[in-house]
Order: structure tokens, then C-alpha cells, then sequence
């Protein structure tokens, strides 16, 4: 079966390859900084005993205060599995780094969540609307959205 | 004095009683024969291949007899539709089973399922392609009036906001037998309408145009 990996101990890792990045982390649970979000992506899947070759989802989460953005990665070779989240503070116009870059699946869920949720990824090579029509106005995923 | 002779009174002779009863008897027999048959003179295979019906009535049945439902199915309810279009329950009986999916062959749209503003514009355009005349089922609660979707910003609140409806079939979905009565109302309501136009009002409409 697909072992989870402990948040605390990839903490430690990424925490030694890039200090300070890591904002907070739990047996279940591991946050990022956004700044540092692309370079400890690339180093999940290219630390060979790591080896994150899989993205199995992106979402967001409004928390009111924050967005949170969860990643769930596992590798097909060592077959374990991890997730980790970034925090993006800026309510009127979020930003994220993308990562189409490093796992082509990211494409259409970062486009979900930036249709749904009105989170940017920069760096997405085609950042436009994939459920909702041209001139929809707010974002029907978000805490304070009524319609 | 002249005695009066007693009155002679006219009495029919014996004579016109026989005519009479000639008359009466050949009369008589005339009735025994056949008929004459007024279609006599038309030939064989006329006689056999005319029926008299009006011009309503035979269109209309042509029309409701053969129903092809064009392929609109954008959620759940599509699955009632292909179990009704199944065996267990053959809506070919109807003479309804050939789906088509070009909307130009078609003249019934059963709309299964519940229907986004970003599919509408499809819809619409599905409509607009089929050939007159056309009529639309509203099948499900999505369909109606959308359901529990009804409040939410993506769903349109039933499909009468896009196209005509002509038929509502509720349920979520609804069951087989349901869509097949709703048909059967459609039918029904196909056998009522009038196909050809009144013709003196339509000519002053051409003259005054």
C-alpha cells in the first residue's frame, strides 16, 4: 500500500536544504512558504530517495484571513505519498507561483482555481477562465461568495 | 213524375287494384336486389387504396409516430433515458428508438439532465438546428425547473428559460415508465394540433403583405 510520509521528517529535509522555508509542520501536515514554494517543489521531485513524479491534485481553501493551496504528490517509484500546502495572504489579488513547469498536471486545476477561487498562478502558460463564461463576475468558491 | 235513378257511386274497377298490386309486388322484388355499388366505376385498384380521412389527421399521425429524440443529454437523467431506450422496457414499441445525432434528423429533445449557463448556448444552437416541427420534453427536476441546482450561479433554472417546453416529466430522476407517459402526453397533445392553416385568412394575410 502507498505510505503516507511524515510531515515532520520531509520538514526536516527541505528545512536543511533551503532554511527557513518551512513556516510549520505536523505528522499529517507540512507548509510552505509561498517565495520558496517552486524551488522546494523541484526538490521534492528531484531528490532521488524523494522522488515526487506524481502531482494527484491541486485545491485551494478560503480560510477568510488566508487562502490555503494543498498539493498532493506521490511517487510511482518508491510508492509513497506526501501533502504539503502554501498560505497566500493577499485577498484582493493573490498570486501564486505555478507549477505546470514541474508536473503538467497542474495545468487545468490551477486554471480551476483561478476560475472558481480568483487565486493567479504566475508562470501558468495559459492563464484564462476553464468553467465560468467571460464577463462572470466574483468567484463562487469563496467563503464570502453569495449569489 | 220521373223517379230519380239511384246514385252511381265510383267504385275503383278491379282493374286498378291488379295495377296496384303489380306495382306493389315488383316493387317488392326490386327490393331484394343488391344495392347498386356507386363506386362501380372506379377501377380495381382504386377502389382497394382510397380512404377518406382529413388532411389533420393523417399528418398528425405521422408526425407522433415517429418521434426521433436527438442526442441532449447532458447529466444523470441521460441513464433513465438509455434504460428506457433499452430492452426492459423498448421504448421502440412507440416507434421512438432511433436517437439521432445530428439535431437535423431529429424532432424531439428529451432534456436529461440539468443544464450550466456555459452548456446553454448549445442547447440553444441544438434547438435552432432541428427541422420544424419540433417539440421539447423537460425530463427531471433539473430540466424543470434545476432542481436542487435551482439557487446555484453556474445552473439555469430550467430549460423553458432557453428553449420551448412542451412536456414536463418530474422525478430525479424520473423512471422509465414516467418518460414513456410523458411521450405518450406529448402524443396526445401532437394529435390535437392543426396542420393546415385556415386557408381564406391566409390569403388576405398574403394580399395585404
Amino acid at each position: 500500500m502507498t505510505v503516507a510520509l511524515s510531515g515532520k521528517k520531509v520538514a526536516a529535509q527541505i528545512e536543511e536544504k533551503f532554511p527557513g522555508s518551512v513556516v510549520e509542520s505536523s505528522e499529517g501536515s507540512l507548509v510552505i512558504k509561498g517565495e520558496s514554494l517552486l524551488a522546494v517543489a523541484a526538490f521534492l521531485r528531484d531528490t532521488p530517495e524523494l522522488g515526487f513524479d506524481y502531482l494527484n491534485y491541486i485545491t485551494a481553501v478560503d480560510y477568510y484571513s488566508h487562502f490555503e493551496i494543498v498539493y498532493q504528490l506521490t511517487s510511482l517509484g518508491h510508492n509513497h505519498t506526501m501533502m504539503f500546502k502554501t498560505r497566500c495572504y493577499r485577498r484582493e489579488s493573490p498570486v501564486m507561483p505555478s507549477v505546470v513547469g514541474l508536473w503538467q498536471g497542474a495545468d487545468f486545476q490551477e486554471r480551476e482555481i483561478y476560475d472558481l477561487m480568483g487565486i493567479k498562478f504566475e508562470g501558468h502558460p495559459n492563464m484564462k477562465r476553464i468553467f465560468l463564461w467571460e464577463g462572470f463576475e466574483g468567484y463562487p468558491l469563496r467563503k464570502d461568495y453569495l449569489s | 213524375m220521373e223517379v230519380a235513378s239511384p246514385k252511381k257511386y265510383a267504385y275503383p274497377s278491379e282493374e286498378i287494384d291488379r295495377t296496384e298490386g303489380q306495382v306493389i309486388a315488383s316493387l317488392k322484388a326490386g327490393s331484394r336486389e343488391a344495392l347498386p355499388d356507386p363506386d362501380a366505376w372506379l377501377e380495381e385498384g382504386l377502389r382497394r387504396n382510397i380512404l377518406l380521412t382529413t388532411v389533420d389527421a393523417i399528418l398528425d399521425w405521422g408526425r407522433r409516430s415517429s418521434l426521433w429524440p436527438v442526442i441532449c443529454f447532458p447529466a444523470c437523467c441521460a441513464f433513465e433515458l438509455i434504460a428506457a431506450e433499452g430492452p426492459r422496457f423498448d421504448l421502440s414499441r412507440f416507434g421512438m428508438e432511433i436517437l439521432r445525432a445530428s439535431p437535423r434528423q431529429a424532432d424531439l429533445m428529451i432534456t436529461a439532465g440539468t443544464l450550466t449557463w456555459k452548456m446553454a448556448p448549445n442547447v440553444r444552437r441544438i434547438y435552432n438546428q432541428m427541422a420544424e416541427p419540433k417539440w421539447v420534453i423537460a425530463m427531471g427536476a433539473c430540466g424543470i425547473s434545476g432542481g436542487i441546482f435551482a439557487s446555484s450561479y453556474s445552473v439555469v433554472p430550467g430549460y423553458n428559460k432557453i428553449v420551448p417546453v412542451d412536456v414536463y416529466v418530474p422525478g430525479c430522476p424520473p423512471r422509465p415508465e414516467a418518460l414513456i407517459y410523458g411521450i405518450q402526453m406529448l402524443q396526445k397533445k401532437i394529435a390535437r394540433t392543426p396542420v393546415v392553416p385556415d386557408l381564406p385568412k391566409f390569403l388576405k394575410k398574403g394580399k395585404e403583405a
